[in-house]
């Protein structure tokens, strides 16, 4: 499938729930592009010179923080880093003063991580600069869903009529609620797995499957998605330990028997090797866990080129 | 002092009052209703208006003593006026809270000097809002209080709120019951349910309002003491007071304009302005509290008035402060919204927010019988009411900002004297 548009609608990319089909797979062709350039001897291209992405991350991040700024500097765009710690936020700065500042130094794009739902929106519409969602809270997290989405599509060819099973702390997830809105409008089958205590109330209106054992969403998935368990949720109210985490949820070899042919396992990391996916499966044949990591550089290449590069200096 | 209010349609349903008449207030008392009354007086035409017993909010904040940042007596009175009111109850978590005489003193001081309404202080039932040891309950009522409430924060411990009760029946005042388990919430922001879900927010489910609303008609019907609940907001919680009612329990209860008017999906623009707690809720919950205005279980119309300074609403919204101004839009939403939409009538709207705020807190007012106090609220139901800073209040936090809402009052009397008047179009 083609993207019959070649831009995106908004300035922004907050989430995935207000793009269309089109606006997706044009995002994912052109990452197509951009993959090829991370394979090349010289792995940058002029799109966004001149341009000034800042990264601002108000919450710890590591592979996103790093794909984010591989995939800028790939396209020769000029990056700054910011994080909240050693920052005027750690003297009590609001995050409409930091942006505000920010932005009187004249970015094109402000890449944002945040603790809570709806910071990048708060800035999105107060600022002129493309406002990137790098996750918010247990709200969106788009560019890992897009990422998700390009790495099945490389490996099964297509999105529509797959079966996905999510697997794990869905309630605090952001990358669950991106995935689901983007598998869901791209005709793929959802199937949510977790524990009842772990499952957002009334999730099903998302249009999903609901399940409440492993497996019942290993029967018939194409793709199985592990999520991270927050390890200080153990023996609060969540559930009850790791270990009995493990032996309900946590994906094995022996639980991979029954699914079918050619599954896929992915992790958007980073993972708790014996909680949630045993290292048999992590590191085993099955496992497309590194692959989506590669793919997330060219993703956000995609998103940065059309965001800025497309209607940019161009 | 005479104030002759000519050729309006008086709406009292304190005396099933709906009729065009006159009416004459003396020395800050009502003096008579009657048609075409002829005194040498000064005279307000109030032709093609509404004239009712002024509006009472039984839940305010007023935020003084304490956080005059965000409102004071003087300014949230003046907000009251506009809004129609000519009584508010001020509640008691200020900065010292309102848990000792001196603290009502000062408010009621405050209130003759620089308010524009009449201000009714409601007491703490706990020392310092701590939910620890009770108030000195007989005091706080012996300085003025009409009411005692932790409002704010629920009272857990079961054993209080039962001697708050057995104590407050003695002293023939009620408590006020903000009903909230916190432990079920960890952390919510917003109503929990499908919107929650969809915006990753940790939610507040209705068990947390239902569940001590339970446990609190049952400490009522076990120490025959008046419990009154505040910003009713659930299906659950409505079918309760409803079932205690019948047993015959004395309880009472309010809901909010917003509760009526908004719900939880509108939280998806993120605005702080729409976070308030109890949260907005789902359609199902409003549904019911639709119903309970209809068929009577739900006893008052109350603002839960809870300014905020801008600056502390311009942040993230899990960072916001709960909390939305309502007394200069509750009369407007209220009309559009109930009897525009006719859920019920405009004499059951006056009901709500004036007659009987005053039956069940035995407030003065609330009628324009011979002898009532002068306080009378002047409505144009055709006026269109655009909601937009700035406000009579020092706060902006309106989650009504931007709508366009027909009914408003015109002109506010407290005691025989204009307290607000509107200029003509």
């Amino acid at each position: 499938m083609r993207a019959e548009t070649s831009s995106l609608k908004s300035k922004d990319l907050l989430g995935i729930e207000h793009l269309s089909p089109d606006e997706i797979t044009l995002i994912l062709d052109t990452a197509e592009g951009f993959k090829e350039v991370s394979e090349r001897p010289v792995k940058k291209v002029p799109a966004l010179r001149g341009q000034l992405v800042i990264n601002l991350f108000m919450e710890a991040s590591t592979r996103t923080r790093v794909s984010f700024e591989i995939a800028e500097k790939r396209l020769s765009a000029d990056t700054l880093n910011f994080t909240a710690a050693g920052s005027a936020v750690e003297k009590g700065e609001t995050l409409i003063d930091t942006a505000e500042n920010l932005m009187a130094m004249a970015p094109d794009m402000i890449v944002i991580r945040h603790k809570y739902p709806g910071a990048p929106k708060m800035l999105a519409e107060r600022l002129p600069a493309s406002i990137i969602n790098a996750g918010d809270g247990a709200h969106e997290h788009p560019t890992q869903a897009l990422l998700d989405a390009f790495t099945i599509r490389e490996r099964l060819g297509r999105l529509a009529g797959v079966n996905v099973s999510i697997v794990g702390d869905i309630a605090h997830s952001r990358v669950v609620r991106s995935n689901i809105h983007l598998l869901t409008k791209m005709g793929a089958k959802v199937t949510l797995a977790a524990p009842p205590s772990l499952m957002p109330v009334e999730v099903e209106r998302m249009g999903v499957r609901v399940v409440n054992s492993l497996d019942a969403a290993i029967d018939g998935a194409d793709v199985i998605m592990m999520l991270r368990i927050q390890l200080e949720r153990q023996g609060k109210l969540s559930f009850p330990s790791l270990r009995e985490y493990y032996n309900t949820f946590g994906l094995t070899p022996d639980r991979l028997r029954r699914a079918k042919e050619g599954v896929i396992v992915m992790h958007p990391g980073p993972m708790n090797r014996g909680v949630e996916i045993a290292s048999d499966v992590a590191d085993g044949p099955w496992s497309v866990i590194l692959n989506q990591v590669t793919n997330g550089v060219a993703v956000r290449m995609a998103v940065l080129y059309l965001l800025g590069g497309a209607h940019g200096t161009e | 002092m005479k104030l002759l209010i000519k050729n309006g349609r008086v709406v009292d349903p304190s005396q099933d009052l709906d009729a065009k008449l006159d009416v004459l207030i003396e020395d800050g008392v009502i003096a008579r209703v009657d048609k075409r009354i002829k005194a040498a007086v000064e005279v307000i035409d109030a032709d093609g208006l509404v004239v009712v017993p002024g509006l009472i909010d039984l839940h305010t904040h007023l935020r003084e003593p304490g956080q005059e940042h965000k409102e004071t007596i003087a300014t949230g009175t003046r907000a009251a006026v506009a809004g129609g009111y000519t009584a508010v109850c001020a509640m008691a978590n200020t900065a010292p809270p309102n848990d000792e005489r001196a603290v009502t003193e000062m408010i009621i001081a405050e209130a003759a000097r620089n308010g524009s309404c009449r201000v009714y202080p409601i007491g703490a039932v706990s020392k310092g809002l701590k939910g620890e040891a009770l108030a000195e309950l007989a005091d706080l009522r012996a300085a003025g209080c009409v009411a005692v409430s932790d409002d704010g924060n629920p009272v857990y411990n079961a054993q209080l709120m039962r001697r708050a009760l057995e104590y407050c029946r003695m002293l023939g005042m009620p408590v006020i019951a903000h009903e909230e388990d916190a432990n079920l919430n960890e952390g919510g922001v917003m109503h929990e349910g499908f919107y929650s879900t969809l915006l990753g927010m940790a939610g507040i489910p209705a068990a947390s309002e239902e569940t001590m609303v339970a446990r609190d008609v049952i400490l009522a019907r076990v120490t025959g003491a008046h419990l009154h609940i505040a910003h009713l907001s659930t299906a659950g919680a409505v079918e309760a007071v409803r079932n205690a009612r019948a047993a015959g329990v004395r309880v009472t209860c309010e809901v909010t304009p917003h509760h009526i008017a908004l719900g939880d999906e509108a939280v998806q623009s993120f605005s702080t302005n729409l976070k308030m707690n109890p949260p907005l809720r789902s359609p199902e919950h409003r549904e019911a509290i639709l119903a309970g205005i209809a068929d009577g279980t739900i006893d008052a119309i109350a603002t839960d008035h809870a300014p905020h300074h801008f600056d502390e609403k311009n942040v993230e919204f899990d960072l916001a402060p709960f909390g939305v101004i309502g007394l200069e839009t509750a009369f407007a939403v209220c009309h559009e919204r109930l009897v525009r939409k006719k859920v019920i009538g405009l004499s059951r709207l006056i009901e709500l927010m004036s007659s009987g705020p005053a039956r069940i807190f035995r407030l003065p007012g609330g009628t324009l019988a011979p002898g009532a106090p002068g306080d009378v609220a002047l409505l144009d139901l055709d006026a269109t009411l655009t909601v937009a800073a700035p406000f009579q209040s020092k706060a902006t936090n309106s989650p009504f900002i931007g709508e366009k809402l027909r009914g408003r009052a015109v002109t506010t009397i407290v005691g025989g004297v204009v307290k607000y008047s509107r200029k003509k179009r």
